[in-house]
């Protein structure tokens, strides 16, 4: 280890320690002591109730479909935007990041506005029976515009920094395009499109603004998670909340975890003997 | 002989004409559908009731409170995260010292916590079922549904923005040219502002203006802590809200409107300061990297 | 597979990288393509793979006009100059690239069999299983030509494929590189900027010069006779003295050496410093000793003339002579050329 030769140790790590711990620390171990003095038994009770239970399973599947979607959608983007050369390329480029300016509720409440029966895109598809605005459908919907920058913006810096000899090799080893894109490309790409679909994920379960008004909030049907939290503050029920807000904030707990395993085993190949 | 006017250069994978054409349609399509179409629409539904009620609703009392609060929120929970951003930056990219990894995973905490667990989280510190609260209540001091609690809150959602774009630009920087300062005798604060800063500029702003942006635009979080109180404690995405579920829809895209502005105005600023350079430092295990 | 090279032009928007370069390469041939960076020795090379088309002229394959064939089906092994090996897959993986996405279909056993021949031509026996990451500069470098040599190239292209090494791993593997071109006698081209490299090396060095070749033979024909001063200098230490030709005779500050083919006028003396000699009295070109630099094989002297150009000269180990000693330096030989 290096020897400290420069100042301001004390100061700069004084004041990272007292706001991390005033600011990130202390409010979530007071959540997670708050759900704790619950005891195992009323905890257990709470968090799996069945309007619990049915606010997993909604907030889970769509953003498993959102995540997927833009798993697609956001390689597609960003091979698009690192690839080719066409007008309006840096427009493009630059309204990526609209989902993460807009404020959520902004968010919300245009989605809605598109996507009720009368809306533009909401009239159209109501007219195939398919209903979006107030279905879980709408929730997902809402998510995919909220975490669709996380996969571009992870994946984009990788593929642009892809060593052209790379595919050069491959190509003159005879590989087509198909098989260099499976066996070199996408191999590459995965640690980053790993750490993007992740970052997606945790997003979208944690996602409050934009879905709330798009999503009907019917108990057992359409309530996400984060609204049954805020409903159970609403009653007053304050152990309630904190129960399921400690469900939510463990699996964001443990998303991190995996995704950290899954990245570095990943770029295992990068480590030294 | 013959001479060419482009000279052909080697295709490489997804160049063929079908196939990247057919691609950047679909994109194109979807990008347009998925994101410019929630930007346009609020323009179209704010003045949907015509010039009046637009202009009429901006200038409503609650409205102009609204807006004001949102901007002090801003104006006070940028700098103080800024501060805090670059000393973590520091002690982080100058120093070793046991524990920097946990540190790292604890700053980037905020991103992954459900902002309405954050909201949640500070009622049971300051609210009245609280850690502190009954304390804090005894001394008239009031923190939640207050300016306070949405501050701090707001803080805790953009705890890791300033950090994150600096951490790894000064890591990629080193610590030699603060070394040569301080070799040369310049105190602490002298080496930081007329050496450290100048490297640091571009992507300090650009960790300030994302900030800024999610302050003023924070929503799930705010509304656990500030209790809704129109007139009092509602920043403009709650006052969104509000006149959204009073049937006030033109109203609320009013009101909409001017967040979706600041929005343009940040990716516009973004644009600008990732040309100067910000924004692009890569993370160290680049997995893109020739093993070589 | 013979290669032919026929005005071939290569122009990067307005720069134009190589100009009308033809050139043939024997069947089994080893040839170095040598000259300075920009010089387009790497583009010729990248024209010949098909990893660049050429804007004008045609190369040839045997008979067959390869000049539009894409790089896939051209059938060459391609060493890049940072190797290009992928990063994520094992030694053993990379090697068996070619083989897997090949049209023609091996079984699992049989491209198991040729990795295990490929790494033990190259001494990589049981490194199979490493990454990359894992593994000497070296031995990347013998991956990447195991690798290339793994689809049975027609032809093997090498782009400075000791660039990145240090000088001693350099060496030992410019010879190898020699033993294992004798054993599969496989037509190769490689380009690199280090001459010395070039000589040890290649069968015949092509030397070149913004674009164009100046210069091709053994490295026998282009160290005996450089046909331009850019050779002269270019293949190691020269001396330069300004010289007057009259009546074929080069006249330098007092020294006289016959010369032939050069019209009268101003030219130019090349010599190198083994062409070099010193003696306490003349005849010769007087001159005084500025330094003295001691080497393992020799004595390194620099002297001044009396017009005060300073010249190189390399002594026996015994010679005793230090700075500040006036003499005479003597010409063993030289090259002139017309200024």
């Amino acid at each position: 280890m290096r020897r400290n030769v420069l100042p301001g140790l004390r100061l700069s790590l004084g004041v990272t320690l007292l706001y991390v711990s005033l600011i990130v620390v202390l409010p979530l171990a007071a959540l997670v002591f708050k759900a704790a003095s619950l005891g195992p038994q009323d905890y257990w009770q709470i968090v799996t109730s069945s309007r619990a239970l049915a606010s997993y399973r909604v907030t889970v599947l769509a953003a498993l479909g959102a995540t997927l979607f833009n798993l697609f959608f956001g390689l597609a983007l960003a091979w698009v935007l690192v690839r080719y050369r066409f007008p309006g390329r840096r427009i493009v480029d630059a309204m990526v990041d609209l989902p993460f300016a807009l404020p959520t509720a902004v968010a919300g409440i245009s989605l809605t506005a598109l996507f009720t029966t009368n809306g533009v895109f909401g009239s159209i598809l109501d007219s195939y029976g398919i209903k979006v605005a107030y279905t879980p459908l709408g929730i997902m919907i809402a998510m995919c515009f909220t975490s669709l920058p996380f996969i571009v913006r992870t994946v984009q810096p990788v593929l642009e920094d892809l060593d052209p000899a790379l595919e050069e090799a491959a190509q003159s080893l005879g590989g087509s395009d198909f098989a260099i894109f499976r066996k070199v490309i996408l191999p590459l790409l995965t640690p980053a499109l790993l750490a993007g679909v992740s970052l997606s994920f945790a997003r979208s379960l944690g996602e409050f603004g934009a879905i709330i008004f798009i999503a009907g909030n019917q108990p057992m049907s359409t309530e996400i998670t984060a609204l049954l939290i805020f409903i159970r503050l609403e009653e007053y029920d304050y152990q309630a909340a904190a129960a399921i807000a400690s469900v939510l904030l463990l699996t964001a707990f443990l998303m991190l975890a995996v995704t950290n395993w899954l990245q570095a085993r990943a770029l295992r190949y990068t480590r030294r003997s | 002989m013959s001479f060419k006017k482009t000279a052909r250069t080697l295709p490489r994978v997804g160049d063929g004409p079908f196939f990247r054409r057919a691609l950047i349609g679909i994109v194109l399509t979807l990008g347009a559908l998925l994101i410019l179409a929630p930007l346009l629409i609020i323009g179209v539904e704010a003045f949907s009731k015509g010039w009046q009620v637009y202009r009429d609703t901006i200038l409503h009392p609650d409205t102009r409170h609204a807006i004001m609060l949102t901007v002090l929120a801003a104006l006070i929970a940028v700098p103080v995260n800024t501060a805090f951003g670059v000393a973590a930056a520091w002690a982080i990219t100058k120093f070793d010292f046991r524990g920097k990894g946990f540190l790292l995973v604890v700053i980037e905490i905020p991103f992954s916590v459900s902002p309405i667990v954050a909201g949640v989280a500070y009622l049971f510190v300051y609210g009245l079922q609280g850690l502190f609260g009954p304390t804090l209540d005894a001394y008239g001091i009031k923190i939640l549904f207050a300016i306070p609690g949405i501050i701090l809150a707001s803080m805790f959602v953009t705890a890791p923005f300033v950090a994150r774009e600096l951490i790894p630009l000064m890591q990629a920087q080193g610590r030699d040219l603060e070394e040569a300062a301080t070799s040369l005798g310049a105190s602490g604060w002298r080496t930081f502002f007329s050496v450290t800063l100048p490297n640091i500029k571009w992507a300090l702003l650009y960790g300030v203006v994302l900030c800024n942006a999610r302050v003023m635009g924070e929503f799930g979080a705010v509304s656990v802590v500030s209790g809704n109180i129109r007139g009092q404690t509602n920043t403009l995405p709650l006052h969104i809200e509000l006149l959204y579920h009073d049937y006030q829809a033109a109203g609320a895209f009013a009101s909409a409107s001017i967040l979706a502005l600041i929005a343009v105005f940040t990716i516009i600023a973004k644009v600008a300061l990732e040309r100067q350079g910000a924004g692009r430092v890569r993370p160290a295990a680049n997995p893109a990297e020739n093993a070589s | 597979m013979k290669i032919r090279l026929d005005h071939v032009v290569k122009t990067f928007q307005t720069f134009r990288a190589v100009k009308d370069v033809s050139l043939e390469i024997e069947s089994g041939e080893l040839v170095a393509l040598l000259g300075p960076s920009g010089s387009g020795k790497t583009t010729i090379l990248r024209m010949v793979a098909g990893l660049e088309f050429a804007d004008g002229g045609h190369i040839y394959f045997g008979d067959q006009d390869a000049t539009d064939i894409p790089v896939r089906d051209r059938g060459v092994g391609f060493v890049f100059q940072h190797y290009a090996l992928f990063p994520h897959m094992t030694v053993a993986q990379n090697i068996a690239f070619g083989m897997e996405v090949s049209k023609v279909k091996r079984d699992k056993a049989a491209i198991q069999t040729r990795v295990a021949e490929l790494l033990h031509l190259v001494r990589l026996e049981g490194l199979g299983e490493r990454f990359p990451a894992q593994i000497s500069g070296g031995q990347r470098q013998r991956v990447a030509l195991a690798r290339a040599l793994a689809v049975d190239p027609k032809v093997l292209l090498l782009d400075e494929p000791f660039g990145a090494l240090d000088a001693n791993v350099r060496r030992e593997l410019r010879r190898w590189l020699r033993e294992i071109h004798t054993k599969l006698g496989i037509t190769t081209l490689f380009v690199t900027h280090d001459q010395e490299e070039a000589l040890d090396l290649a069968d015949r060095v092509v030397i070149l010069k913004d674009g164009h070749i100046v210069q091709q033979g053994t490295p026998e024909e282009v160290c005996r006779e450089p046909k331009s001063a850019f050779v002269m200098k270019f293949l190691g230490d020269a001396n330069m003295l300004p010289a007057e030709v009259r009546d074929g005779r080069a006249h330098v500050d007092g020294a006289v050496i016959e010369v032939s083919g050069i019209a009268d006028g101003k030219a130019e003396l090349y010599a190198r410093p083994v062409d070099l000699d010193w003696a306490a009295s003349g005849p010769g070109i007087p001159a005084s000793i500025a330094r003295v630099m001691d080497r393992p094989g020799g004595r390194r002297v620099i002297a001044t003339t009396g017009s005060g150009v300073p010249l190189e000269l390399d002594l026996e180990p015994e010679r005793a002579v230090k700075a500040g000693d006036t003499g005479y330096v003597t010409l063993r030989r030289a090259t002139v050329f017309a200024a």
